[in-house]
């Protein structure tokens, strides 16, 4: 387990640089100077048994540091870097001084969901990546931290009961059906609903929050902030329909012909997870991600006392692949009581695609890397549970075309590693509910929905979509953003007659 | 939503609820299923299958065993109340078409309930019905004026001897694939382990035989994958891609060890719901 730092050292930290540089005009030289606020975390060894939040927030002296770190750039680089275009340099600004409520206003003109993207975006990715400050040091993780500001400045918001009502034009009589409640159709449904047109957010599961609920276990986005932001919808007047599968409780043509929906979009997510197709695949054992972390999250099944739904129990856990979703569940497992738990990855760390914090928060507790390897087959004991996996393993080969060093098995070197239970987290292909039943709706080889797009349009006249269902797997905030986009379309079209 | 109409009790632990669900009595159709969960914040989510519908009073029929602790408490359920959460109609409908020759049904135990609406939709479709029902015993027989009503020919079988025939589905069945006309369909549902040798019956004879797979589910939409089978040499989601499949290509074996993944839990958990006695706990 690697160095950690307690969140008592870096408060005492943070106050000793703000006595330094706080309340008085900065050089750009002097913003150099202040290093990079550190996120406060729970202790590795205690939170290898709780579900609670791993990643403490900022104190407020560590939030207005961190924000002088900024540069306050004129041509803000890092506006670009963001899907949805916050006004980043202005809310930091307002942060550095204090002014969280100000700051926080900043930010919902453009998002309306802060609390869970200032947890779960990838700045590194995207702000932070073209942020000067991290450019200078050649380092996007160097950068202002973005996110950890905009946390904040959210959770301060409710903290002080300061959340403000989200103004709503009159009603226009004009009805909407956004079909899907993850990230991308909550963004919609609320830029649709602010210029006063009815909306109705359907939800298959029976809670809304998408992949915020299902997906992202409570460690890394607690539950009750995804309710609050819906909370927030609904007293904005938007209506959620849960339980209701469109393509199966409704079809598309049938909402559009006979419920007289204006307009609709479709934003369902991938939500259809691949396997590898090795042998043994199919064993007792042998879990989606999406099922593991669906079975703990929504379901809560880690609440063992309480919870119908059943996890399995296993003590020696393998995870196939390398995102975020492979860190999300090799740490759930952790949490659920394995002893060992491993992330079976191809590549190298440099090419893990998952967050740099998560792994380190992985790495903290405990979960072993098994890179540079790939299972190639799963094994069974004689009541077809899973018993250990056969790896290959590869070395770098020759750059492909992606630039990465291709990963290349290297002939004859297998292993095994034993364990009880194997869990695969390779990305999810698209679902095939709503083109079976719609048609008319055009998709491509994969299944992605086809849309123009600048609007989000797709195939069929009012219908719109975006997020994973189009995009294939990405990210929240990308997901918004397609959300935001196809709302400013959906709004145009409704607007115009 | 969800309100429960009718309820009765058709055995010791076979039920027939009766509840207000009328997006579903409008869309479903034969071989769909339902998603259920009692609560939600710590109920399980689990399938149930279809058994009748009714799109003028927008109610649709269950009929489930008490077996597990969710079945055992919607069992406790009564009139007037509410089920919290149905998802339906899930999975791809029956493949219906007048077929050239004699349509053959087999239901096993409370699987004859999923087969009625596939019955009601062959029947509409012109078909030569047989229809063989089989149970433990007579008391656990169900739906028989409802198949009587609409088969051309029902053949009844207990394991006992109690009603109908001593005998096994497959007994029936395999004389109607040695007859002169033997089926131009079958299709099995039942206890997987009855579909299995269902399949094994007809295997020889090359008769197209359909079964409809009941398996662990979560979310039913196809997210998860819990609910995968081998067929063939390809893995299916019953969720989507079924729930009915080529019987003589699915891999029952893998199926039937897959179904008992959580039984150390489930046996857990039926000692806290409190139906068993002290001493058999």
């Amino acid at each position: 387990m690697s160095e950690f730092r307690t969140p008592e050292d870096m408060a005492a930290e943070a106050d000793a640089l703000w006595a330094e540089y706080g309340g008085r005009e900065l050089t750009v030289k002097e913003r150099r100077a202040i290093p990079q606020q550190d996120m406060p975390a729970q202790d590795p060894v205690e939170r290898r048994s709780t579900m609670s939040e791993v990643a403490r927030g900022y104190t407020e002296n560590q939030v207005k540091v961190e924000s002088l770190r900024c540069l306050q750039c004129r041509n803000a680089p890092c506006v670009a870097g963001c899907p949805v275009a916050i006004d980043i340099p202005r809310f930091i600004d307002h942060a550095a001084k204090g002014e969280f409520g100000e700051s926080i206003g900043v930010i919902k003109e453009s998002s309306l969901l802060p609390a869970i993207c200032g947890r779960v975006c990838p700045q590194e990715k995207q702000c932070m990546l073209t942020c000067t400050v991290g450019r200078a040091m050649k380092d996007p993780e160097k950068s202002v931290a973005i996110g950890r500001i905009e946390r904040y400045v959210s959770d301060w918001e409710v903290d002080n009961n300061a959340v403000e009502a989200i103004p709503v034009a009159p009603e226009t009589g004009k009805r909407v059906a956004v079909i899907g409640s993850g990230p991308s159709g909550l963004t919609a449904a609320a830029d649709i609903r602010r210029e006063g047109h009815d909306v109705t957010v359907f939800e298959a599961f029976h809670k809304p929050g998408g992949v915020t609920v299902y997906g992202i276990p409570e460690f890394r986005l607690p539950k009750a902030i995804v309710e609050r932001d819906v909370e927030n919808l609904m007293s904005m007047g938007v209506h959620f329909m849960t339980n209701f599968l469109v393509g199966r409780t409704r079809k598309i043509d049938d909402m559009l012909k006979e419920d007289n929906y204006d307009a609709l979009y479709i934003a369902t997510g991938a939500g259809l997870p691949k396997f590898m197709n090795i042998p043994g695949e199919n064993l007792v054992g042998v879990f989606s991600a999406n099922e593991y972390l669906t079975r703990s999250n929504l379901m809560k099944a880690y609440e063992t006392g309480r919870a119908l739904t059943p996890m399995y129990s296993s003590k020696k856990v393998c995870v196939f692949g390398g995102g975020n979703v492979a860190m999300d569940a090799a740490r759930t497992a952790v949490r659920l009581g394995a002893e060992e738990v491993h992330i079976v990855y191809r590549r190298t760390e440099k090419e893990l695609p998952a967050r740099v914090e998560e792994v380190h928060h992985a790495r903290e507790e405990g979960v072993i890397f098994d890179l540079l390897s790939s299972p190639i087959e799963i094994l069974g004991d004689e009541e077809g549970r899973v018993r250990g996996i056969v790896c290959q393993r590869y070395e770098l080969g020759e750059p492909d075309d992606s630039g990465r060093r291709r990963p290349v098995p290297i002939e004859g070197d297998t292993f095994e590693v034993e364990c009880d239970a194997c869990i695969t987290s390779i990305g999810n292909a698209s679902n095939p509910l709503i083109k079976q039943t719609t048609p008319d709706l055009n998709v491509n080889k994969w299944g992605n929905i086809v849309v123009e797009e600048s609007s989000g349009r797709t195939s069929i006249d009012k219908v719109y979509a975006g997020g994973d269902i189009v995009l294939g797997a990405a990210t929240v905030i990308l997901a918004m953003g397609e959300g935001r986009r196809a709302a400013k379309a959906i709004n145009e079209q409704l607007a115009a007659g | 939503m969800n309100k429960i109409i009718r309820k009765k009790q058709l055995s010791a632990d076979v039920f027939r609820f009766t509840f207000e669900a009328p997006h579903i009595a409008r869309e479903r159709k034969a071989g769909q299923f339902l998603i259920i969960q009692l609560d939600n914040d710590f109920a399980e989510r689990f399938p149930l299958t279809i058994a009748d519908a009714d799109p003028e009073t927008g109610t649709i029929d269950i009929i489930f065993q008490a077996v597990g602790a969710s079945t055992m408490k919607l069992a406790a359920m009564e009139e007037g109340d509410a089920i919290a959460n149905v998802l339906g109609p899930l999975g791809t409908p029956t493949h219906i078409e007048k077929y050239d020759g004699p349509v053959v049904c087999v239901g096993g135990g409370i699987g004859v309930a999923p087969m009625h609406p596939i019955v009601q939709a062959m029947k509409a479709a012109g078909n030569e019905l047989t229809v063989i029902m089989g149970a433990r015993n007579e008391e656990l027989l169900i739906m028989e004026n409802e198949m009587s009503a609409l088969a051309d020919e029902v053949i009844i079988s207990t394991d006992d001897g109690s009603y109908g025939r001593k005998a096994l589905v497959t007994e029936p069945l395999k004389e109607l694939c040695e007859s002169e006309r033997p089926p131009a369909l079958v299709v099995a549902i039942g206890p997987p382990i009855m579909m299995k040798f269902c399949a094994e019956t007809t295997r020889p004879f090359e008769v197209p035989t359909m079964v409809s797979l009941n398996t662990i589910m979560v979310d039913g939409t196809g997210m998860c994958g819990g609910c995968r089978v081998t067929v063939g040499d390809e893995t299916k989601f019953v969720c989507v891609d079924g729930p009915e499949f080529d019987g003589h290509k699915v891999d029952f074996n893998n199926m039937m060890l897959r179904l008992k993944a959580y039984k150390p839990q489930e046996e857990d958990h039926r000692c806290r719901v409190g139906t068993t006695t002290e001493g058999e706990a």
